[in-house]
């Protein structure tokens, strides 16, 4: 089996804060991730894994380095078109929900749907309604996010990182802040992502059990990799 | 752009309370200021309207600007001749005849000729000093706003039989004096005369309520031993503002003393302009501090949805949809609170207007606070207002559209 064609290719990506003292959150990363993987990201706290993903979403530009999305440069796109690059082709799923507070679940859904337009209103209404519902929310969808408990809020959020249907799903902590048997709920759509429907998820955890049922495994220290392994039985086990 | 519109309106409806207190607080700066404006502007305005109406547009006068050149400047160059003061001429207009029918020519507005003249009013031993004018009551209601002010009678009256004459209400309080009573009027020439009281009128200016009597312009040459003679000419334009053009026309051609409304009241209307200034300054500032207040709220909801903003743009909408979407609240608050603002300005402006007073000193009455009715107050303080909501969203909007999302995003996790 040939290597799939990279997703994410990165070389010598850097980003030091420019304070009065310079703080270097990421150095000197080159990695390339490619298409189907479900790739664990862990370090220890203040490591730089958010970091990291920030620079990988297009949230974050580099200070150093060079970073390719789908084999396109991304260093002289300017502010538009890293959004717009961000609507068609990423999902990003903070470790906080981060949900229009104002807007119901089905809202918040299409609101990235209604942006790129690509989608006729009903059609985008049906899709929200059927995103939500494949992540078990099927009686939640015009709740606000305030009505929702913390694992249903982080599969909303994970529902309008798929609105789009990027090829790319970028997880911060998606876990992190869940009851076990949440937690395992959301760990079990990623890793569906990938299976099921051909994704590529980056998650940060620092959950190692959970990164051991990924695919790959990055280790930051100090925001750089110090080990970058293949898990070969990538597979729940038991 | 429909996106932004929806989500602007989420935004709005969601935040039920705050919103309400946003439109409220617009409502309020721009309800005071259109008040505000509409008492100041209705006060000025009264004042005028009282000036125009009160006084004769145009009046000529047998006076000259000018005393006559004197041989000697005619005959020596290096004459001058100061502080002459042209001697008083009993011929009063020369002519008159034929300047008041030039004037009736052209004057765009009504033209009554007439002699006044100081004199004493006497009724039972009781003297009373007078102004005695001598009108033809035709004319004189064309040019004259006393005939509004008639309590009994009218100038009509003065062409019924006999020598009449009208008075005012306080000279005949003085006089212990009623219509159909006769009274005796003295001239400056020492000529008397009895006159029939046909009518009081009462303006509200004590000087004339107390010392001004008027009869036939006939009967007044005759007192005055002046037979023929008009030392007045008063013209009252169709429009008011015309009066100086007027004035300097008729000076032109006749050479006498032509004096508009606008130059016998030039402290008035000077006084006028320093109370504009002060007017608006007062509306400016109210306007200014209801920006403030309106800034303050709006700036204060478009910074808390900081986090939103650095949401939304993870999304991946551009920084000009965020300033789009907050400057388009600011508007819709703006809007919401001017409609609500012209209710309420209109409602005080109302409720001003039906005050009455009761006032008797300075001789004038008011009895009611003049207010004006004026559209384009409306429209500038709603202005004002959605100027002030748009930039209160535009400024907080524009720095967290351009604060890069992480930042927001780092602090918050
Ligand atoms: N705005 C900032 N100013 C200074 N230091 C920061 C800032 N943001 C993050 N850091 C530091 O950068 C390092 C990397 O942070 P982060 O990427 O969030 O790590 P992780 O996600 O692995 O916990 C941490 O040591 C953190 O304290
Ligand atoms: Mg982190």
């Amino acid at each position: 089996m040939s290597p799939p064609p990279a997703l994410i290719e990165t070389e010598g990506l850097t980003r030091i804060l420019p304070e009065v003292v310079p703080v270097t959150l990421v150095e000197d990363v080159t990695l390339a991730i490619g298409e189907r993987e479900f790739v664990a990201i862990t370090g220890p706290s203040g490591s730089g894994k958010s970091s990291l993903l920030y620079l990988l979403g297009l949230l974050d530009r580099p200070t150093r380095g060079r970073l390719r999305l789908a084999g396109i440069d991304t260093d002289p796109m300017d502010e538009a078109a890293r959004a717009a690059r961000r609507l068609a082709m990423l999902g990003f799923v903070f470790q906080f929900h981060f949900l229009l507070p104002e807007f119901s679940a089905r809202e918040n859904v299409e609101i990235p749907m209604r942006k790129l337009g690509r989608l006729s209103r009903p059609a985008i209404r049906d899709r929200a309604g059927e995103l939500l519902e494949s992540l078990g929310l099927a009686g939640h969808v015009d709740k606000r996010p305030d009505q929702l408990s913390g694992g249903q809020r982080q599969r909303v959020a994970v529902a309008r990182a798929l609105a789009n249907d990027p090829p790319l799903l970028l997880a911060d902590e998606p876990t992190g802040s869940l009851d076990s048997q949440s937690s395992e709920q959301v760990f079990a759509i990623l890793a569906d992502l990938v299976h099921g429907r051909g994704k590529t998820v980056v998650a940060v955890t620092h959950d190692l059990e959970l990164a051991a049922r990924m695919g790959r495994r990055i280790h930051l220290v100090d925001g750089r990799v110090v080990s970058d392994e293949r898990i070969s039985a990538a597979g729940p086990p038991g | 752009m429909r996106l932004i519109l929806d989500i602007a309106v989420t935004h709005i409806v969601g935040r039920g309370r705050q919103t309400l207190v946003a439109i409220l607080g617009v409502a309020v700066g721009v309800g005071f200021s259109v008040a505000m404006a509409a008492l100041m502007q209705g006060g000025q305005d009264d004042l005028i309207a009282k000036l125009v109406d009160t006084m004769p547009h145009v009046q000529i006068t047998d006076d000259r600007r000018t005393p006559p050149v004197q041989p000697a400047e005619l005959a020596f160059d290096a004459a001058a001749i100061a502080g002459l003061r042209p001697r008083e001429d009993r011929r009063g207009i020369i002519n008159p005849t034929a300047a008041f029918a030039w004037l009736k020519e052209w004057v765009p507005g009504r033209v009554a000729a007439s002699l006044t003249t100081q004199g004493v009013v006497r009724y039972l031993g009781r003297d009373v000093g007078a102004t005695v004018v001598g009108i033809e009551p035709k004319a004189e209601r064309g040019v004259s706003s006393l005939v509004e002010d008639f309590v009994d009678g009218s100038f009509e009256a003065l062409d019924v039989g006999g020598n009449n004459v009208v008075i005012g209400d306080r000279m005949a309080g003085r006089l212990g004096a009623g219509v159909g009573d006769t009274v005796t009027l003295v001239s400056s020439s020492g000529l008397s005369r009895g006159f029939k009281i046909v009518g009081l009128y009462h303006t509200g200016i004590t000087a004339r309520d107390e010392h001004e009597a008027y009869i036939l312009l006939k009967s007044a040459q005759i007192l005055d031993a002046r037979i023929n003679v008009v030392n007045e000419i008063r013209i009252r334009l169709d429009d008011p503002a015309a009066a100086p053009a007027v004035a300097r026309r008729a000076e032109a051609r006749l050479g006498y003393k032509s004096m508009s409304w606008q130059e016998a009241n030039e402290q008035i209307l000077e006084a006028l302009v320093v109370r504009n200034v002060i007017m608006y300054t007062v509306v400016a500032a109210i306007m200014l501090v209801a920006g403030f207040g309106i800034f303050n709220i709006i700036s204060t909801i478009t910074h808390e949805k900081a986090r939103d903003i650095a949401i939304m743009k993870s999304l991946g909408f551009s920084r000009g949809d965020m300033q789009r979407l907050f400057v388009l609240e600011g508007l819709a608050i703006g809007l919401a609170g001017s409609l609500l603002g012209w209710l309420l300005g209109f409602a005080l402006v109302y409720a001003l207007a039906s005050v009455h007073f009761e006032l008797n000193a300075g001789g004038r009455e008011l009895t009611r606070l003049p207010v004006a009715w004026e559209p384009l107050h409306y429209a500038i303080a709603a202005g004002f207002a959605l100027a002030s909501a748009a930039v209160a969203g535009y400024l907080p909007a524009r720095k967290a559209a351009r604060q890069p999302p992480v930042d927001i995003i780092r602090g918050a996790t």
